[in-house]
């Protein structure tokens, strides 16, 4: 409880906004070390498969993945505007492609391991590249099990006006592992395929 | 009457315990099992960090006595490495995060005028997760030796630079304990930091402005940035290393193209701003002491403010310098050489205002003033060596000497441990209800602080002389056995003193004089709530008009806020 919250002319900034900026400076950190680990072990692979020779441009997963902080949106804009049925749709539509974007991860992971035979332990390349995937993907999965949680108690009713930015923080969330995306894209799909 | 702030007739009843049985130990440890009161935590934090600090002080008195005399055989080489790893890690992790947790949750909610901290539950997980790591990185002791004449403790040394941590060279699990239990109480800090963040920012009482915010809550917000930016790099280190010794993977491999250097950099970009981490609350308590007992408030707190950011901001860019001898560029080497000398620009600034707010004033000799007066003098040897190690020349000369041990002890002990002793002995009376003694306050004072010059001063000599840091015994020619036994006799000392503090502690719980709700005159919220205060903190809301809420309620013809 807030001591100031029953004066009016003293504002304070909200708990969950500064809480989760706070959340999400400290990921940031965390992903930083992973992508300079990438960066600085690009090319010092002392044996195959290099990078050129096994990824290719996620082009449908990452439409998946932008276009869920768009349908997001969309879909805070209806709770905004008091639209039940349209919140729902475009929720829905937000966790489908979250869902294809780890699917599409899945369906990766298992050509590289079992066709190119790339795992953790083969080179610095795979070390890294699952490091650095993989804790953007597990970020995926728990937007994901927010994303759901959302949906359910929306689908119960239990969803009302004044929950908004509750629902907001998980697009904030959300947004922030769309925004990791560009930078795992741009490092590791764009940049290291020239090694 | 009704210019001051908080109504003067005011008296908060005396703290209710509803539903909240005494007596029993059972009772007792089911209320610190159930508690999600953000002072019980405080204290708990402060009472686990001093318990580790017995153990880990300990095991430095033993590391003294082997290196007593030369070729001593008192410890067996591989128990002497697994004593200096666990002394470090749990000096740093065990001892001075939670003591420093722990006046944050005392006393931030306290000096901001709230009544807990924003997520009071989360902090509960953020002290426990802390306390089992911990006790996670001792059971290393029973649990480590997977393998026959595998070793027990972490033996690899506080950084556990690479590739000694590999599998070759580590056998068993012992830094598996050492990164899993870093890993878990990193999750910790962050946990309590993120809170302390969302606490000062959107719990403050009516009026109060960020720039009327006691100096500690702003070093306070420092520091809680620091660590959600800093330990993030520590738990990638960890998740590494973890990934490394179990999955095969080749980050710090050498053979397989890894780099056993990056390990370095990214353990050190966690390290040094660590050192601030512990650092800035000993700067957040001296600024709340110096001023109480100079009767002046604080001088130039917008530079103290500016200083404290400048600081975080500059630790976050000197990591290198703990890696002169590892062979960087001349462009590095300057880089880091040169912003190891800058920090010392905000740092030097702060104790020229600690000093300017003495200067003239009315100087009070209580203990945690004393204790605060000893910190200006040694943190001062501190910061001195730190520049001399910057220079990167000297720092060929001595890296991994006892120069470097002398100085990031002077900084630590001199510097942090000083002012936690400064702040128990200033907020003690606050959460017990009861005044330390000032007589053994003064034993404890002297005992340790001669007991702390005698053991570090000679380790200056002794790395001067060639000594190198971590060597479990040395040869009898090389001029280092005076320096060495200076040392060793200085630790009895100290313990004599810390002997002295925990009698205080205890004896004046249940002895000492009664300390009333302000025993010091002070300025700050804390001091408004009864001692030890409810478990609501304030009945009524706060409201603050000044940086000195206490002043202007005791002196309404003269009030701060006249001058705002």
């Amino acid at each position: 409880m807030s001591t100031a919250e029953a004066t009016s002319d003293w504002k304070l900034p909200s708990q969950r906004k500064v809480g989760m900026i706070s959340l999400i400076i400290t990921e940031s950190a965390l992903f930083t070390i992973f992508v300079v680990a990438y960066l600085f072990y690009m090319g010092k692979s002392l044996n195959g498969p290099y990078p050129y020779q096994v990824l290719h441009l996620p082009i449908w997963a990452s439409f998946a993945l932008f276009g869920s902080s768009v349908t997001i949106w969309f879909a805070e804009k209806a709770l905004h505007k008091g639209s039940k049925i349209g919140f729902n749709i475009w929720w829905l539509i937000t966790i489908l492609m979250g869902a294809y974007f780890v699917y599409f991860t899945a369906e990766e992971w298992y050509h590289l391991i079992y066709k190119e035979g790339l795992t953790i332990s083969t080179n610095v390349f795979g070390s890294t590249f699952y490091a650095l995937v993989g804790l953007h993907v597990s970020h995926v999965i728990v937007g994901l099990v927010l994303l759901t949680i959302v949906f359910v108690s929306s689908l119960r009713g239990k969803l009302h006006h004044d929950h908004h930015e509750h629902v907001e923080m998980v697009s904030w969330y959300w947004h922030f592992v769309d925004a990791i995306w560009v930078v795992v894209l741009l490092v590791v799909y764009i940049i290291s395929l020239n090694y | 009457m009704a210019t001051g702030p908080i109504d003067p007739n005011f008296k908060a009843p005396a703290p209710e315990r509803v539903g909240e049985e005494t007596g029993t130990w059972s009772h007792v440890i089911q209320n610190l099992v159930y508690t999600v009161d953000h002072k019980k935590l405080g204290l708990m934090y402060i009472g686990a960090g001093l318990l580790f600090f017995v153990v880990a002080g300990i095991m430095a008195l033993l590391i003294r006595v082997q290196l007593f005399v030369p070729h001593s055989d008192f410890l067996e080489p591989a128990v002497f490495n697994r004593f200096f790893t666990m002394h470090g890690t749990a000096m740093v992790f065990l001892v001075g995060m939670p003591i420093i947790f722990g006046f944050a949750n005392y006393l931030v909610p306290l000096m901001v005028g709230a009544r807990d901290m924003a997520y009071p539950r989360l902090n509960a997980f953020g002290f426990w997760v802390f306390f089992f790591s911990s006790l996670f990185l001792y059971f290393s002791y029973f649990g480590a030796p997977g393998l026959y004449n595998a070793g027990s403790a972490p033996d690899v040394g506080w950084f556990a630079y690479s590739p000694l941590t590999s599998k070759a060279f580590s056998r068993g699990h012992s830094t598996d304990y050492w990164s899993l239990s870093l890993l878990l109480s990193g999750i910790g800090s962050i946990a309590t930091s993120i809170n302390i963040l969302v606490t000062v920012f959107c719990l403050r009482c009516k009026g109060m402005t960020l720039g009327r915010m006691p100096l500690f809550v702003w070093l306070f917000i420092v520091v809680a940035f620091l660590v959600i930016i800093a330990l993030p790099p520590l738990s990638a280190c960890q998740i590494m290393i973890t990934m490394d010794r179990y999955l095969g993977a080749k980050f710090f491999d050498t053979q397989a193209g890894g780099s056993a250097v990056l390990w370095q950099h990214f353990f050190w970009i966690f390290g040094h701003p660590e050192v601030y981490i512990l650092i800035l609350p000993g700067f957040a308590i001296a600024s709340e002491v110096i001023p109480v007992f100079s009767r002046k408030p604080i001088f130039g707190y917008p530079i103290m403010v500016a200083a404290s950011v400048m600081i975080a901001f500059i630790s976050l860019g000197v990591w290198a310098h703990h890696m002169f001898t590892v062979g960087m560029t001349s462009l590095g080497n300057t880089f880091f050489a040169i912003s190891t000398m800058v920090i010392a620009v905000p740092t030097g600034i702060k104790v020229f205002n600690w000093i300017g707010t003495m200067y003239g004033g009315k100087i009070r000799m209580e203990l945690p003033m004393i204790f605060c007066i000893a910190f200006l003098f040694q943190f001062l040897i501190a910061g001195l060596t730190g520049i001399m190690l910057s220079v990167v020349p000297f720092d060929w000369q001595l890296s991994d000497s006892y120069f470097v041990v002398a100085h990031f002890h002077y900084v630590l002990i001199g510097g942090l441990l000083y002012t936690i002793f400064a702040g128990i002995y200033y907020w003690y009376p606050k959460a017990m209800g009861k005044m330390l003694s000032h007589k053994l306050g003064l034993w404890h004072f002297w005992l340790f602080t001669i007991g702390f010059h005698l053991t570090f001063l000679p380790q200056h000599v002794s790395g001067f002389l060639g000594m190198p840091r971590r060597i479990f015994t040395y040869e009898a020619d090389r001029g280092w056995e005076i320096w060495n036994q200076l040392s060793t006799i200085g630790v009895p000392i100290q313990a004599l003193g810390i002997l002295f503090f925990v009698y205080n502690l205890i004896w004046s719980y249940y002895k000492g004089k009664e300390a009333g709700d302000d025993p010091w005159d002070a300025w700050t919220l804390e001091w408004a709530c009864t001692s030890p205060p409810p478990e609501y903190n304030f009945e009524k809301a706060p409201e603050v008009r000044s940086r000195r809420p206490l002043w202007d309620l005791k002196h309404p013809e003269d009030p701060d806020w006249k001058f705002e």
